[in-house]
């Protein structure tokens, strides 16, 4: 009984030292593009006699193949009925950390009156949607956690509108294999259809009780408690059906394309 | 009864030993290279020690060794359950037992003339490291995968709690492995033994 409250003291200590020292080696991070490349290094281990690891291609290669196959085995054991826990109001992380591949500062300002969000690929309904029409569906809320690869995790209050929802509106094929979004901070990342439909992904459109606020993502951020943060992305401008794999930023450069928890 | 002429190292032994040992190197130096990315205790690894480059690099390190481990230490268990051989080599154990041993050990009165057979101090560790890394991998599920095993995440404090077992599990397999490297070093004919599997008399 005791054992969540427990779990909120500890991240509440950690998150905010955690978030700080966050942002430090993310930033560090967001230029390694050939990661593989450049980077491996067994320190200790004198480079096994000078066989230098950073340059060997088929290394890169065992790997990426290797992170493919776990994505096929999540996909896997991915089921579609198993929710991931819900906690109590109390327990939310204050303040939720800020994070992204940039600082908080420079995250986009989108202009509501302006905003169209597009949808595209195998949809029958192809257009362009209104923050209005979406505040207009049945919106529901949830209490999840959030887990950031990086190992901390943080619960937060999304509400908004189920994606599976908005899927059935705009007519997708359900079928396809995947769901891709593009943003207004120049983040892309595409998810499963599994993980699309399952019934705690939201199409956010308020933390805590408010409008998304922009360091959270306005106008909106499709929330997946079943996914590792950098699969939820924020500021959405385009929403696309497809059977054409498309990756994404952290997944092109060596982030699981699956992502889920 | 006397025993069967079969080395006191079987072959499947020696090659599940040293994968397990090449896996447990890859997964604890790219492991804190992840840890790093956002410590849970107040310090960090020196990334001179640690493997992966970054955290993406790491991820698929630790993401590709786990299967070795996993598989490789599931071949180990299997072999050493029906072969009856852990029943032989690892029991009985007893807090007596070990206690008797280690003060032999202490006076220098342990002997290790026969290979085929464990003192109980070393039943005690090598039963300990076995447990240690089923722990570690049942741990390390909850982290990857925690919506998909309610049970375990439940069993193991949440995912918060499976950060901690999965630390501490961690610490002690590198506590173990740093007196296991002693002991080797203070028998090496031991070592021998577990490279090429010959049998007594040494
Ligand atoms: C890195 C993680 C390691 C783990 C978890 C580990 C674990 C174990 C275990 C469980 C045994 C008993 C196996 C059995 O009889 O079923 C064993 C035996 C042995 N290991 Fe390791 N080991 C590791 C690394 C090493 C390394 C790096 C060396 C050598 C440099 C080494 C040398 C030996 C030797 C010589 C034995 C046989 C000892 C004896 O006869 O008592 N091990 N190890």
């Amino acid at each position: 009984m005791k054992k969540p409250i427990q779990d909120a003291g500890l991240d509440e200590s950690s998150i905010l030292t955690d978030a700080r020292k966050i942002l430090a080696p993310q930033i560090e991070d967001r230029s390694r593009r050939s990661f593989l490349l450049r980077g491996l290094t067994l320190g200790g281990v004198a480079m096994l006699s000078g066989c230098n690891l950073t340059d060997n291609d088929s290394v890169e290669t065992a790997l990426s193949a290797m992170s493919r196959f776990n994505d096929r085995v999540q996909g896997w054991l991915f089921n579609p009925n198993a929710m991931a826990p819900t906690y109590p109001a109390s327990m939310i992380t204050r303040p939720f950390p800020f994070n992204a591949f940039y600082g908080i500062d420079e995250a986009p300002t989108v202009e509501e009156e302006s905003y169209r969000l597009e949808v595209t690929g195998l949809v029958t309904d192809k257009r362009t949607w209104r923050l209005e029409e979406l505040r207009a569906m049945a919106q529901t809320e949830q209490i999840t956690r959030h887990i950031c690869v990086e190992g901390w995790s943080a619960i937060g209050r999304w509400g908004g509108v189920r994606f599976s929802d908005f899927l059935k509106r705009v007519g997708a094929d359900t079928d396809a294999k995947y769901v891709g979004f593009k943003c207004a901070d120049d983040y892309y990342t595409s998810i499963d259809m599994a993980t699309a439909l399952h019934a705690q992904t939201l199409l956010t459109l308020t933390y805590d009780g408010a409008v998304l606020p922009r360091e959270y993502g306005f106008p909106m951020k499709l929330r997946m408690p079943t996914k590792l943060g950098y699969k939820n992305p924020k500021h959405i401008q385009a929403i696309f059906v497809s059977n054409t794999y498309s990756g994404g930023y952290w997944e092109d450069q060596g982030y699981n394309w699956f992502g889920g928890s | 009864m006397p025993c069967p002429p079969v080395s006191s190292h079987p072959r499947w032994l020696r090659l599940t030993h040293w994968l397990n040992a090449l896996a447990v190197l890859v997964m604890v130096t790219s492991g804190w290279r992840i840890y790093n990315a956002s410590p849970l205790y107040d310090f960090s690894f020196p990334k001179g020690i640690t493997l992966g480059g970054w955290l993406g690099g790491a991820l698929q390190w630790h993401f590709a060794a786990m299967w070795f481990l996993a598989v490789n230490g599931l071949v180990y268990l299997a072999c050493n359950l029906f072969s009856g051989r852990l029943k032989r080599r690892f029991f009985p154990v007893s807090p007596k037992g070990v206690l008797h041993d280690f003060w032999a050990a202490l006076r220098g009165k342990l002997g290790h003339a026969d290979l085929n057979h464990y003192n109980q101090v070393q039943r005690l560790a090598y039963l300990f490291v076995m447990v240690d890394i089923t722990l570690l991998v049942l741990s390390g599920l909850v982290l990857w995968k925690s919506v998909q095993f309610p049970l375990l995440r439940e069993l193991l404090w949440g995912y918060e709690g499976a950060r901690h077992v999965h630390f501490i599990a961690m610490a002690l397999l590198v506590a173990f492995v740093a007196v296991h490297l002693v002991m080797v070093a203070l028998v090496p004919k031991t070592l021998l033994a577990m490279i090429v599997g010959r049998k007594e008399p040494i």
